[in-house]
Order: C-alpha cells, then sequence, then structure tokens
C-alpha cells in the first residue's frame, strides 16, 4: 500500500459527526443532533506530529474516534495511506487498524483490570494471528511481549502482574506499549498524559518522543494543555465547537496567534513563572462555550468574540491560508466568499 | 504570634490506619496565614494538600483518620481542640471552602437559593428575606448572570465554571476570613479557569479574605500566590515568596518539577527534564528523605534521617540536607 498521497499518511476531508438524541416526553418527542464535528480537514505527513488542542466538548476526542472508526463518521473521508476507511467492511477496518493505534487518556479505564500486563500487550497481537493477519507463534508474542514492556520503561518481571499494582504512570506505559505491540505507522494520542502527575507527564512525553524518533511513529496528539501540545508537536490544529478554527506549525501559532479565540486561550494558560505572570495581559473571554446542538450559520466562535463584525453573523468563514501555511478561519484575515 | 498572622498551623499530624499499615498522610506540617494573604500549597496527588486543609476544619473522616498532633491557631484558639459546636461556628462562617468538583458539593436536590440562605441564616442571623438579598448580591459579586432568576434554579442547570461561581459565593456569603480553595479550577477548561482565578482573586482583596489555594498547577500559583509551600510525602519540603521558589528553588525536588514542565513562553527545542522514578508510598514510610531514592543529589546522610529544617531567610526555609547544619 504504497499510494499515498501527498506524502500524507492520513488525509481527512469533511469529517463530520453528528449524534442524535431525543427529548420531550412520549408525545412532545422531538429529535435533533449533537454536531460534535462539524466538518474537519487535516493531514499528517509521515513521522509528523499534529497537535489537536481545545476545551473540552470541542470535539478534539470524537475526531479522533471518527478517524479510527471506532465512531462511523456521519459524513467526509478519511484516508490512511490512500485507503478509504470510511466506506471500509469490518474486516478491511480491522487489517487498516494494524497500522494505526490508540492510546486513551485514562490509565484506569482503559486497562483490564483482569487481565495481567502480559495478556494485555499481547491482546492484539492475538487478535491479529487469530484474524490470520499476522502469523506468531506463542513463543514470538511473548519475546514480542518482553521487548516491549522493557522499552517502555517496564522490567519484564512485571509482566504477570495486574493493572491495579501499578501506579498511574507505569499504567500509561502499559497502554503505550499495547500501542505498540502490531508497529503502527500512526498512533491516534487521546489526552495521554492529562491524568498524570507533573513529574509523571514529563517522563511520558520524552518516551513518546523517543519512540517517535526510534520507530519513526506518525503522532495525532490531543491535549488541552497548551504547553504540552507546543512541546510534542510540529504542527498544532486548534478547535472550537466541532471545527479546527485555526492550523500552523507550532512556534509559529504561538508567537502570533490570528484568531482571536487562539489569542484568548494563549492568554489565558498560566505560566509558571511569577515575574512573567504580572506582567501579561489576560484576554478574558466572557460566556461559556455554546452548546453544539444548533446547525450554525455563524462563526462559531461569534457568541464570544470581542471582534467580531456583521459579517460573522452572516455566513461560516472557511479555514484558508493567511501566509506560509498558516491557515485560519476568520474574516479578520479574509473576506467572505 | 505576630498581629497579622491569623492562622497559624503547628505540626500538624493526619494518620489513617489502613489494613495495609499506617499512611501518615500528614506528618508535621506548620505554616503561618497572614492576613489578606494568597498561601499556594503545590503538590502531586498523595503529597498531602488536600488532607492538610481537612484537618484544619476538622473534616478528617474518623476513623480510619486521626489528627494524630499539632496545632491549628486561628482567634487565639486551637481549632483542633474545640468542641463540634464551636468548630461548626467557625466552618462556613469564618473559614470556608471550596472544591474541585462544584457538582457534587452541590445538593442537586435543592435549589441555589435554599442552600445559600441556609447558611446565611445560620451564620449571620438573618431573616429568610434578607437573607436572600444578600444572597443575590453575592451571586452578582461572582458574576452570574440574572441572579434574581438563577437563585431559584437548580445545580444542574448551571455550567461548571457558573457553578464554580455559585460555590465562590456560597463560600464568601459569610465574609470569612480565610478562604480554603481546594483545586477550584482543575475541573475547568482554561479559558474558564482564568475567569475563575480572576474572580477569586477580585473578591478575596476586595473584601480583606486570606486564601490558602490546593493546587497542583504550577502555573496556577504563580499567578496567584504571595507565599508557597512545596509538598511532597505528607511534608513541607520548602516554602518561600512566590518569587524566590520560582527563580530560586533550593529542593531539589522543587528544582526537578520546575524543570519538568513545558512552557508556552519558550520555544521548547530542548529535551524535558523529568524526575526520575515514581512519588512513594506513604504507608509506613521510614524516618529518612522520601525523596532520595529519586534525588541527584542524594547523600548517606538522606538514607537514614528526615532532613531538619533549615532557615534560610524571614518565612523562607526547606528542608534538606543539603542546606543548614546538615551541609
Amino acid at each position: 500500500m504504497a499510494n499515498t498521497t501527498n506524502g500524507n499518511l492520513l488525509e481527512v476531508t469533511g469529517l463530520k459527526m453528528h449524534f442524535p438524541y431525543h427529548t420531550g416526553s412520549l408525545w412532545t418527542k422531538k429529535k435533533g443532533y449533537i454536531y460534535a464535528v462539524d466538518g474537519v480537514d487535516l493531514s499528517i505527513k509521515k513521522g509528523e506530529t499534529l497537535g489537536l488542542v481545545g476545551e473540552s466538548g470541542c470535539g478534539k476526542s470524537t475526531t479522533l474516534r471518527a478517524v479510527s472508526q471506532l465512531y462511523r463518521p456521519t459524513a467526509g473521508s478519511v484516508l490512511l495511506k490512500g485507503q478509504e476507511l470510511t466506506t471500509a467492511t469490518p474486516t478491511e477496518v480491522l487489517k487498516a487498524r494494524k497500522d494505526m493505534q490508540i492510546v486513551f487518556q485514562d490509565p484506569y479505564a482503559s486497562l483490564n483490570p483482569r487481565m495481567t500486563t502480559s495478556d494485555i500487550v499481547a491482546e492484539p497481537l492475538r487478535i491479529f494471528t487469530k484474524a490470520r493477519i499476522l502469523s506468531l507463534s506463542k513463543t514470538e508474542i511473548d519475546e514480542r511481549v518482553e521487548q516491549l514492556l522493557e522499552r517502555v520503561g517496564l522490567s519484564r518481571f512485571f509482566k504477570n502482574r495486574y493493572p491495579h499494582e501499578f501506579s498511574g504512570g507505569q499504567r500509561q506505559r502499559i497502554g503505550i506499549a499495547r500501542a505498540l505491540a502490531l508497529k503502527p505507522d500512526l498512533m491516534l494520542c487521546d489526552e495521554p498524559v492529562s491524568a498524570l502527575d507533573v513529574s509523571i507527564q514529563s517522563q511520558i512525553l520524552n518516551l513518546f518522543k523517543d519512540l517517535q524518533e526510534e520507530f519513526g511513529l506518525t503522532y495525532l496528539f490531543i491535549a488541552h494543555d497548551l504547553a504540552v501540545i507546543q512541546y510534542i508537536s510540529n504542527r498544532i490544529a486548534v478547535m472550537y465547537l466541532g471545527v479546527i478554527v485555526e492550523l500552523s506549525n507550532s512556534a509559529e501559532l504561538y508567537q502570533k496567534p490570528l484568531h482571536p479565540y487562539t489569542q484568548a486561550l494563549l492568554s489565558a494558560a498560566p505560566i509558571p513563572d511569577p515575574a512573567v505572570e504580572r506582567k501579561r495581559q489576560r484576554i478574558i473571554l466572557t460566556g461559556d462555550v455554546p452548546s453544539p446542538d444548533k446547525v450554525r450559520t455563524s462563526c462559531y466562535f461569534y457568541d464570544r468574540c470581542s471582534k467580531r463584525m456583521d459579517k460573522c453573523s452572516k455566513s461560516i468563514p472557511r479555514l484558508r491560508d493567511a501566509g506560509s501555511g498558516h491557515q485560519v478561519a476568520c474574516y479578520l484575515y479574509n473576506d467572505p466568499e | 504570634m505576630t498581629d497579622d498572622v491569623i492562622l497559624q498551623v503547628k505540626d500538624l499530624k493526619a494518620y489513617f490506619k489502613l489494613d495495609e499499615g499506617l499512611l501518615k498522610a500528614v506528618d508535621g506540617v506548620s505554616f503561618d496565614l497572614r492576613k489578606g494573604e494568597t498561601l499556594g500549597i503545590v503538590g502531586e496527588s498523595g503529597s498531602g494538600k488536600s488532607v492538610t486543609n481537612l484537618a484544619i476544619m476538622r473534616l478528617i473522616p474518623s476513623p480510619p483518620g486521626r489528627i494524630a498532633g499539632g496545632e491549628v491557631m486561628f482567634m487565639g484558639k486551637d481549632i483542633l481542640t474545640l468542641d463540634d459546636e464551636e468548630v461548626r461556628k467557625i466552618r462556613g462562617n469564618k473559614i470556608s471552602m471550596i472544591f474541585q468538583d462544584p457538582m457534587t458539593c452541590l445538593n442537586p436536590f435543592m435549589r441555589i437559593s435554599t442552600q445559600m440562605i441556609e447558611t446565611i441564616i445560620l451564620h449571620q442571623g438573618l431573616d429568610k428575606v434578607a437573607a436572600k438579598v444578600k444572597a443575590i448580591e453575592m451571586l452578582k459579586l461572582a458574576g452570574i448572570p440574572a441572579p434574581e432568576k438563577r437563585i431559584d434554579q437548580y445545580p444542574h442547570q448551571f455550567s461548571g465554571g457558573m457553578r464554580q461561581r455559585v460555590m465562590i459565593a456560597m463560600a464568601l456569603s459569610c465574609e470569612p476570613e480565610i478562604l480554603i480553595a481546594d483545586e477550584p479550577t482543575t475541573a475547568l477548561d482554561v479559558t474558564i479557569q482564568a475567569q475563575i482565578l480572576e474572580l477569586i482573586k477580585e473578591l478575596s482583596s476586595r473584601l480583606g479574605t486570606a486564601v490558602i489555594l490546593i493546587t497542583h498547577s504550577l502555573g496556577v500559583v504563580a499567578g496567584m500566590c504571595d507565599a508557597i509551600c512545596v509538598m511532597y510525602a505528607g511534608r513541607i519540603v520548602e516554602r518561600g515568596s512566590a518569587d524566590e521558589i520560582f527563580s530560586d528553588p533550593k529542593h531539589p525536588y522543587t528544582q526537578g518539577l520546575i524543570k519538568s514542565v513545558p512552557r508556552l513562553d519558550r520555544t521548547n527545542t530542548q529535551r524535558l527534564y523529568s524526575i526520575p522514578g515514581q512519588p512513594p508510598n506513604v504507608i509506613n514510610l521510614p524516618d529518612c528523605c522520601p525523596f532520595f531514592p529519586r534525588c541527584e543529589r542524594a547523600m548517606d546522610v538522606c538514607k537514614t534521617k528526615y532532613p531538619k529544617i533549615a532557615e534560610l531567610g524571614p518565612k523562607r526555609n526547606v528542608a534538606c540536607w543539603l542546606y543548614g547544619e546538615g551541609k
């Protein structure tokens, strides 16, 4: 499968994920949709890390799940190594998952408490052997599991222990070993360090960087911590209410944020230095994120924007290049078509 | 005790008796809080930050927990020796608390008005009508739009940030001397966090309330606090002003912690520092420096004795054998 499009490992276009819901009583039943992801375009090159940042409910995790086909998307296309996944059969999706693995946020909920460490890490290998996609013997699997555990910084003597015997950081290492087991090209990381303590967080971030170098991995990395995203990513996409509002390389985004939301987000993030904090001017956003249960006809950020204009309420700004690959969806930088 | 010190904690100990052994959650914590000051207590999970403050409020569940020693001097009295009736007069009135998760702290079956008025009537002796006026005024101060309408709603009708505003309004409604905020913004998004921190800062300075801010986020303490205590394994390992802690950290743990946080205002091209190993299990901890297995500068003495507190200046001390007499 070498037919990658424009050298991109993953290409997502017009991805939408709408969840239906019902309200009201039996007689006054109303149907509606939660527009969790409402048209996301992104592409990732091999060996690159794309960071996806935004507040809770903005659709980061839903995007990741729709990309991995854990949710079948409402609309749009997901090309992994040139193969369309949205219309693929379950068997084809299973095969594709060999190239695309997920590391989850909660290292407590994402490991089966009744399975030993070695069973957890071996499970993907066993499934793929059973499905005749891989052909590994029992001893080969055992060997591979031991290698994986040592690689993520766990002694192989731990392999018969259960998840509850480990701390949060160690559990996350088990989750990473499981994701690495199939030697994937793409790792989808859903807030893998958010549940960890500060001193453990930096250990795991460094592990991600080392693994990327060693195995040439590509990451789609989600976090809500802006400093973490900046550290790990080459390019960053900022999401708000189900759409990407800004996408740029990581250094440029922090030096020259264009979208009013990105500006507010960056200025709200605390910096661990009192001397810097005293001098900072904060943009404090008013109000909360609106509920994503309406079809939008205006800019998604219109309700909370301090720089909103008339034209922002009339049509939706699309992601456009504002120079040197820095894309922004805002009428301050380009006019409505 | 100097005049402006309103709360003095001396050698506070809180232990929990568990099946696995004795858990010394807080083991000899001392600090004092001045009028109008904001004190930050930083540490990782399990370091004893929250238990310290529950102990101050006499809220340790017993059994399995007990306060094993120490003093908490507030307005000339030791809170730890008062009877329950007297403690209730202080709790929620002179010292109030806000918690991490505002949903579990508000009663989901009661209107906001009922919950707020209850406290005000109890502690301030106002009648129902006056108490409601006061409650509405507090909600307005806390930045709740249309408080006259919102006050009659239930907690589930508020968003996370709004609920935390309600909690703050409630906590400050009796104009307490001290507000203890236990991870008040951890459950909130970064833009909402900025709103809530700004609100705590503004209201505490307007009402002259001293604040104890418990958090694991170094960024939050840097922007909010005058003084900082760093906790590790149930003890305060370093104390100083916010500037001293961040510009000249002394304890190897504090140094490591500050270096291991990625910073927004720097291009993080270098590899991030990380403290090796795991935080210790505080059950049956031996009497040595709990940080020595992870410390780059550990010496022989660190493995045998807990370090003496070295005074480095006024309100500046560190518990490490690298400093003071142990040097």
